[in-house]
């Protein structure tokens, strides 16, 4: 995604100067173009091609447990899939997983960044240690996760529930799925909102003292105001992230009790049912619901790619 | 409006290093005082702890005769220029400057005219609804301190307000500061590495080194009689020349030549303990063209024949520069001046500046004859710095 989005912010731009341009400047446009194409090509060979290939896959009706019978559809299977509660319910559960744990995630890892950015004793030790969740592999910490919320063997289940056994309950495995999804991915959100403090000048927040604010005055007045651009980069890329969560539910509940994300019925579809139509079509929808998510971040909010200038707010 | 008092108030920072040594320094209300310095003089430290940014380590700071050591920055009623401006880039000029008082829970209507008073004052009327980001560097300095009077705090505190304006822009500016000063009367702390904002601006000059306060007084008394080698070669511009010097019978001898110790030298050369290895220092403007000197001044000086290396003419008036053979002046507190090049724009050691009667007619290359007056000369002690004319001349009043 975010390489897609570095690529479409200049292409942009260009109508705009494209009056008339001089001889050099068309050469260093075409050196440009040159200098770009293998990475280019890499990319629609790796991400253009499977879009393009699924697109025309979910215009079929191709199960390979039928595949004689298959046809070319039209529209048929987005709207089988789009009438369909099984989706809905799954489209609702990963909005849910998504509003809440990207929300704790902001809240979490904001304080995060401020006591790494602050801490002057130990600043390595901080880091290091804040950041381990996010370098464990999201199947072994969900594995461990599993095990901890096992009645009997895992020390969670015992402490919290006694009795019962949270992942086979609905509430419950979303609220522990939302939990290691949270655990996990904090660090992360923290580590991009510290490189956002990190562009807060010090002299804005001694004015701002000096000009009578108290601290939750200079944090909210000050540092949220400058730190936007950076917040809203944060929460793209983890919304984005946590729209598609697949390893954590996968593991904890397997989409038992209606715990289902999209991204687990159309692999369940795609791989465990071999529906071709029916998986890529549900593919498509997440594909497009993802960009929906990236368009209303850049073009509502401003959310500028992370490294392109015009990052000047309005 | 407001005195402030520094009572041997010290900075030492946790790691045993001491910013700032016992200063004591009393600001009386209205008074437009600079602290100026080479970096690391602990200039910004002390206005950082008037301003509460810092801790103070001890001593005692009294603002309009109270205790405010422990006060927070916001507790303390006195506004800051930051040399970045620190203006909010999330809001207008009209927000910006409303900012304190909108955080002091004023009345809108009152915000509004206050807002609205500043701009007039400083011209800002027309740029209160843009961003800082469209501001040239001139207009965001005014908004930095429109945002500072509109409070009408107890006083202001200026952190280099004007070094990231181009010279032109800062000259003005400097002008401005002074006049909007005069007519506010509010106690102003101003710091500084330049030395000629210092003289212009200040009614009181403090200078600042290693922590310690080296000279306080008026622009003008720091000029005449520095107290040390360090005052004297950091204020001026260009700087004083300074020349070894030792004493021998009745005569100095320099590098220029054997110099008459006179009633004035005399007096501070006759001290038991006074040393025989001097620095002799002379400000450029204490020369003259021989030719051009009155007979009765022609004898309270001295006269000398150099090879002239460059002549700058300034329309009103011209520096010349000869190259001095011989004995170089050394002291720790030359070298210190030297390795501060921003602040003191020191002449290379073996070299004299002078400046002339615009009517000199001195050539480059030529030989010139110069006449240098005795009555204006410093004598230093190498080892301490310490001014022995200056010592005297203060017995004697």
């Amino acid at each position: 995604m975010s390489v897609q989005e570095k690529v479409r912010i200049p292409a942009q731009r260009t109508p705009k100067k494209k009056v008339a341009l001089s001889e050099g400047k068309k050469q260093e446009r075409k050196l440009g173009w040159l200098l770009c194409a293998p990475a280019a090509i890499v990319m629609v060979a790796v991400t253009a091609y499977p879009i393009i290939y699924s697109v025309w896959l979910s215009l079929q009706r191709y199960d390979l447990k039928f595949p004689e019978d298959r046809e070319f559809i039209g529209l048929t299977n987005y709207v089988t899939v789009l009438s369909n509660n099984y989706w809905w319910t799954a489209f609702g559960v990963t909005a849910l997983i998504t509003v809440i744990s990207v929300t704790v995630e902001l809240i979490l890892g904001m304080g995060l960044a401020l006591i790494m950015h602050k801490t002057l004793v130990g600043r390595g030790l901080v880091r290091t240690s804040a950041l381990i969740p996010y370098g464990i592999v999201t199947v072994v910490a969900a594995f461990s996760w599993r095990y901890a919320w096992t009645p009997g063997t895992g020390y969670l289940a015992n402490l919290v529930s006694p009795d019962g056994a949270p992942l086979t309950e609905r509430a419950s495995a979303l609220a522990i799925i939302i939990f290691a999804e949270i655990w996990k991915t904090t660090p992360f959100m923290a580590l991009l909102l510290m490189a956002g403090l990190a562009l807060v000048p010090d002299d804005l927040l001694k004015a701002a003292s000096m000009d009578g604010a108290s601290w939750w005055q200079r944090f909210t007045k000050v540092m949220l105001p400058v730190m936007k651009p950076a917040i809203l980069v944060a929460l793209l890329f983890r919304t984005l992230d946590a729209f598609r969560i697949f390893d954590n539910i996968y593991v904890l509940s397997a989409g038992a009790n209606e715990t289902s994300s999209v991204s687990m019925i159309a692999y369940n579809n795609l791989m465990k049912g071999l529906n071709l139509g029916i998986g890529s079509t549900m593919s498509v929808l997440i594909f497009l619901t993802v960009a929906i998510i990236a368009f209303i971040f850049v073009k509502l909010f401003g959310t500028a790619a992370p490294g392109s200038d015009d990052g000047e707010r309005r | 409006m407001a005195d402030i008092v520094l009572d041997k108030v010290s900075k030492k920072y946790p790691d045993g290093t001491v910013a700032v040594h016992d200063i004591d320094l009393e600001i009386a209300d209205g008074e437009f005082i600079i602290l100026v310095g080479p970096s690391g003089c602990g200039k910004s430290t002390t206005l950082n702890m008037i301003a509460g940014l810092e801790d103070i380590s001890s001593g005692e700071l009294r603002i309009a005769g109270e205790r405010v050591n422990d006060k927070a920055p916001k507790d303390r009623d006195i506004a800051m220029v930051f040399q970045s401006y620190a203006l909010y880039p999330n809001m207008t000029v009209r927000e910006n400057m409303a900012f304190p008082l909108r955080l002091a829970k004023l009345d809108k209507k009152v915000i509004d005219e206050k807002v609205g008073e500043a701009a007039r004052v400083l011209e800002l009327t027309d740029y209160l609804d843009r961003k800082p980001a469209n501001l040239s560097g001139g207009q965001r300095q005014r908004v930095a301190m429109g945002r500072a009077i509109v409070r009408s705090p107890k006083a202001f505190l200026m952190d280099e307000p004007l070094s990231n304006l181009d010279a032109k822009l800062r000259v003005q500016m400097r002008t401005q500061v002074s006049r909007l000063q005069k007519q506010l009367g509010t106690t102003t702390v101003y710091v500084t590495h330049d030395q000629t904002e210092a003289m212009t601006l200040g009614d009181r000059v403090v200078v600042m080194r290693g922590g310690y306060i080296q000279q306080v007084g008026d622009p003008q008394t720091l000029y005449d009689r520095p107290v040390n080698l360090f005052v004297a070669g950091f204020i001026g511009s260009p700087a004083m020349n300074f020349l070894a010097a030792t004493v021998e019978e009745d005569k100095l001898r320099t590098a220029l030549g054997d110099l008459p110790i006179g009633g004035r030298t005399r007096a501070a050369l006759s001290g038991a303990d006074a040393p025989r290895q001097l620095i002799l220092g002379i400000r450029p403007e204490h020369f003259e063209d021989a030719s051009l000197v009155e007979d009765h001044q022609r004898a309270k000086g001295y006269e000398f024949t150099a090879p002239v290396d460059l002549v700058e003419s300034m329309g009103s008036d011209k520096y010349v520069y000869f190259t001095v053979e011989g004995e170089h002046a050394s002291s720790a507190d030359l070298e210190d001046l030297a390795a501060d090049a921003g602040g003191a724009d020191l002449p290379p050691q073996d070299s004299l500046v002078t400046r002339l009667s615009a009517e000199s007619r001195v050539r480059d290359g030529a030989d010139a004859k110069v006449w240098m007056n005795l009555d204006k000369i410093h004598l230093f002690d190498p080892s301490d710095g310490r001014n022995i004319t200056l010592t005297d001349e203060k017995a004697e009043v």
